[in-house]
Formats: structure tokens, sequence, C-alpha cells
């Protein structure tokens, strides 16, 4: 649905070129949640822009649907806009119209017969849960319903892609937990696909299917959120992974038992619908190993579930050995740590 | 001493009144028409905005600070031969209007610019972001978003228009602050003086109170 080829983007600033993007090579496919993170002046922001051209990049090429932007005029840019929807994360309505004129109002730009616009806005407004509020100002509203507006307003075109801008940032966590699942509902139902970018790792994994981490205007890691979670390569993926796993005890849960030669400790994790079963259990008990549950978290990344435990055996090397095998031949991910 | 209003002409300060308004009805509206397009376009070709052009930008910036800077009665004598080619006199209220627009529509410009620097910048891309066109930015985002500010420019500019419209007495303008000029100054006939500045007084109450009433009702922030 979006390829963007060997992206460049300089910005001027006092008469030299700052690099804001250093050769982005991105496919996204139709239907799919599209994670970028990423932190502070990585990049994230000029990347999301770039492809609806509200920046244009130095050199390469953005195609959305097959249709090259770079190479189009004003008019039929502004045509193809109209497929891709985008919602901020200060939420950018019009402060001098009402909710349902600010959901209206891309449909307007779009010289749509009134009757239509006044039933796709209230086919909106109930999708978004709003209707109740649709001749309120934005003033009188709160982040949360704000967003909500920003996003029907988004999806008023019918558009075929979403690009969302630190789209939750502004929020509290729970309200952002409202957004993220309205946009998996609107990915499910419309079948829409959706770019996001975040500088959260938990809305990462809330609700996307892949993830790129980019770093100084490069993409240093990407792939399938489960699998860039469970076994981040790149230090920057690390860090932001760090971010929602408790490992900051661990690490002192590490360095206080690593004395005790007897004792070796793993993590285990659990994916899919192994995570409900008690293969721990099963296993410990046929091999007769001792031992010690440190730590454990389930969680779930989309659609997902997954566990980990952090796990202390009590036994010698050969013993450990032994227990480990058996874990892994029952398709439990171990590592020793 | 006391006042007796004993040579106030009231017949002939309600044609006062009716001729200071005459003129402050058009000069308003043609510095709107003037002004509000000026601003848009000082607003427009300014750093980092959607026609951003430098050259055009000074050009326009320079006419309009010079016809700020030069004082409004200076103007008016300055004017008077641009005045009668457009309106064939440089007399009463007709010959009045030229050069109070010209005086009041830069003034307004400027007015007219700064609130449109007060829209969000996050709101006029998010409009280009759904595909608006630049006319479209201009009707639908920039010139509803800075209503507020607008009618207070406009109101602002009214009111000195107020003062202008006296002082275009000194060279025969016509309406109230012809009168004050020519009975309250020259002849010193106090009495008629108090009236016109009584009369003017209230106006310009008159027209601030209007003008905030209509920003207040138009603010949604
Ligand atoms: N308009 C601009 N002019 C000059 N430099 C810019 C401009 N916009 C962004 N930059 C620079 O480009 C780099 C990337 O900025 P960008 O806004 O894309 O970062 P980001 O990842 O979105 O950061 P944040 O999380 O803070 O929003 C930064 O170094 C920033 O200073
Ligand atoms: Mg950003």
């Amino acid at each position: 649905m979006i390829q963007l080829e060997n992206l460049h983007k300089g910005y001027q600033v006092d008469g030299h070129i700052v690099p804001a993007l250093q050769g982005i090579d991105l496919s996204i496919e139709k239907g799919e949640i599209f994670g970028v993170i990423g932190h502070s002046g990585a990049g994230k922001s000029t990347l999301i822009r770039c492809i609806n051209l509200l920046e244009r990049p130095t050199s390469g090429r953005v195609v959305v649907d097959g249709t090259d932007l770079m190479n189009l005029d004003d008019r039929q840019l502004q045509e193809q806009r109209r497929q891709i929807g985008m919602i901020f994360q200060h939420f950018n309505l019009l402060s001098s119209a009402t909710v349902a004129e600010n959901v209206a109002f891309p449909l307007k730009l779009a010289k749509r017969p009134k009757a239509e616009i006044e039933q796709k806005v209230t086919e909106l407004l109930t999708l978004v849960g709003l209707e109740a509020h649709r001749n309120k100002y934005p003033a009188q509203l709160s982040g949360g319903q704000k967003q909500r507006v920003g996003i029907a307003r988004a999806l008023a075109s019918d558009p075929k892609v979403l690009l969302c801008d630190e789209a939750t940032s502004a929020l509290d966590p729970q309200t952002t937990n409202s957004i993220l699942a309205l946009l998996r509902d609107i990915n499910r139902k419309l079948g829409l696909t959706i770019v996001l970018i975040t500088h959260e790792m938990h809305v990462i994994r809330a609700v996307c299917d892949r993830v790129a981490v980019i770093d100084g205007g490069k993409i240093v890691e990407m792939g399938n959120v489960v699998d860039v979670f469970l076994k981040p390569q790149h230090p920057t993926t690390q860090e932001f992974v760090e971010q929602v796993a408790d490992s900051v005890e661990l690490k002192e849960i590490v360095s206080h038992e690593k004395a005790d030669k007897d004792r070796t400790m793993i993590r285990i994790t659990f994916l899919g619908s192994q995570t409900y079963q008690p293969v721990l259990f099963q296993t410990m008990l046929e091999t007769g190993t001792p031992f010690n549950i440190l730590q454990g978290t389930i969680s779930r990344m989309k659609d997902t579930p997954y566990g980990q435990l952090i796990v202390e055996l009590e036994a010698d090397q050969e013993q450990v050995n032994k227990t480990i095998g058996s874990l892994r031949q029952r398709g439990l991910e171990v590592e020793v740590i | 001493m006391s006042i007796t209003f004993e040579n106030v002409d009231w017949a002939e300060i309600w044609q006062g009144s009716l001729d200071t308004l005459t003129m402050l009805a058009f000069s308003t509206l043609f510095t709107a028409i003037i002004g509000l397009p000026l601003g848009i376009l000082l607003f427009l070709t300014s750093r980092g905005q959607l026609l951003q052009n430098k050259a055009l930008y000074a050009v326009l910036s320079f006419i309009v600070n010079i016809l700020r800077s030069v004082p409004f009665i200076i103007l008016m004598i300055m004017l008077i031969p641009l005045t009668r080619l457009i309106v064939g006199t440089s007399l009463g209220v007709q010959g009045s209007i030229p050069p109070l627009v010209i005086g009041a529509a830069p003034f307004f410009a400027r007015l007219v610019e700064t609130s449109l620097r007060e829209v969000d910048r996050g709101v006029i891309e998010a409009a280009q972001s759904m595909g608006a066109s630049k006319w479209q930015i201009i009707w639908k985002v920039l010139l509803p978003e800075s209503r507020p500010g607008l009618i207070a420019g406009i109101t602002i500019t009214t009111v000195a228009l107020v003062s202008y419209t006296a002082m275009s007495g000194a060279i025969g303008g016509g309406g109230l602050g012809d009168l004050a000029i020519r009975y309250g100054y020259q002849r010193f006939q106090t009495d008629v003086m108090i009236v016109t500045v009584v009369i003017l007084l209230v106006l310009v109450q008159i027209l601030q109170t209007i003008g905030d009433r209509l920003v207040a009702y138009f603010t949604r922030r």
C-alpha cells in the first residue's frame, strides 16, 4: 500500500543542511498497522509527513496505492491526499467549527452534496461515540474526545491509509487505551492501513503488526512486533523494549543472585496459546528440578498473548541442561541469564 | 460662567453627525475591502507561509510602513491631487473618503496580518493533509479561525477612523470635526465644541461595545 524508497530529507538551518532522514526504505502492506518508534528528534514526524508530502523529501520515492506522489502537480496531490487521512498529537481541530462541522470539513472541501455530508457525519460520530456532542466546540471537549473528532474527520473522505503522528502522546493512559482500541477497531472494520508513530513501546505492543525502529534518520530494526519485542537486536530497540518490561528490578535480582554457583537463572518466553498451559509445571515435575519463580508477566501483543517468566533452577549444570532441553522441546523459548 | 448652548445650531449638528456617519460607513467599508486582502497577502507572502515571497513581502511591507508613518493630516494634504482624481473634489464628505481609506487600510492590513499569524499552524497543516487548496485554506481555515481577531481589528480601525474623520474637518472635510473646528476652535464657541466631542465620544463607545460583543460571540476557545 505504501512504498518509501531511499528517502532522504534535509532541513536548511542557517545556511547548512541538517539531515533528518537518511535513506529510508519501507514497504507497508494493505490492511496492516505499522508502527514507527524512535527517540525525540529521530525523524519520526518527518517520516510520516513525507507519506502525504506535507514535507517534501529531498530525494527518493513515495508511492501510495500505486501512485508516485512526487510526480503529481498541486491539484493531483490534493486529490490523492483525500485518500490519506491524518491525525495529530495536538488534534488540530478547527476551533471555530463545531464537532459536526469539523467532521464535515474534508467533505466540504471535496464539495460533496449536503445530504451525503449529513449522513456521513452522523455515521462517523456514531462510530467514534460522539453523537451526543455534535454541536459542541472543540474547546468544550476533553483530549480523548478531541482525538475522536480527529479520527472521525480523518475517516470522512473514506481514506485507504490513516497516518497517526503521536496520536496518543497528549493523552492519559486510560484515554490512550481507548483511542488505541478505536484504531484497532476501525482497522478491522474498514480494512484501513494504519501508520502510527510513537515514542512509547506499549503503543506499538498494543496495536501494531509490524514495527520499524528509527534512529538518527535511519531504520535500525524492522520486523513483526512479536519478533522485535522478544528478540530486540539493536541497542535502541532494546531500550524501548525495556520501557515495557519490568527489567529494572530484574537487573537487581540478577546481580544479587549471581553469586551462588548452583543456581541458574533462565528466562522462559511463552507465545500464543502456550501462554495459558501448565508447561513449566509439567517439565519440572518430569525432570524433578527444584525451581523458584522470581518474576513473571503475561501480556498481549495486539492479538497475540505472551508470557515471560524468570525462573531460578536450584540444580547442577547437567540437571539444568536437561531441564532447558525439555522446555525447548515443548516449544518454549529459553534463555540463560 | 455657565454653558448655555446658545451658539448650538441643532440642525447643523444633526447634519454634521449624518456626514460623519456617512464618512465613517464608506471609509470603513473601503478600508475593509482594501485592507483585508492586503493583510492576507502580507501574511501569505511572509516567511514560512503558503505563498512565501521575500521580494513581494518586502515591497508590500515597505508601502504599508510608509503610509502608516506619515501623520494623517499631512497624508490628507499630500493626497489632495489624487483625491480630486478619484472623486472629483477634495472637499466635503466625498473628498474625505479617499484619504481616510488610504490612511486606515495599511493600519488595518497590519492588524489582519497579526490575527492571521495567531491561527494554529497545525490546523492549516491538517487542512492541507485533507487536500485543501490554497483558496480553501484562506476561506475555510484562515478567515474563520481568525474571525474574532479580525473583528477586533476592524473595531479598532473604525474607532481610529472616527478621529481621522474629525481631523479631516481641518481641510474642509465636513462632519462633526468640521463643526468643531469652524465654530469651536475658530470662533471660540466652546459649547459647540463640547456638543461635538460628546457626540463623537458616544459614537466611539457604541462602536467599541458592538465590536466587543461580536468578538465575545465569535470566540470559541
Ligand atoms: N522544520 C524544520 N526545520 C529544521 N529542522 C527540522 C524541522 N523539522 C524537523 N527538524 C529536525 O529534523 C530532525 C527530525 O525531526 P522530527 O520532527 O522528524 O523528529 P521526531 O522523531 O518526530 O521527534 P519528536 O519525538 O520530538 O516529535 C530533528 O533533528 C529536528 O531538529
Ligand atoms: Mg514528532
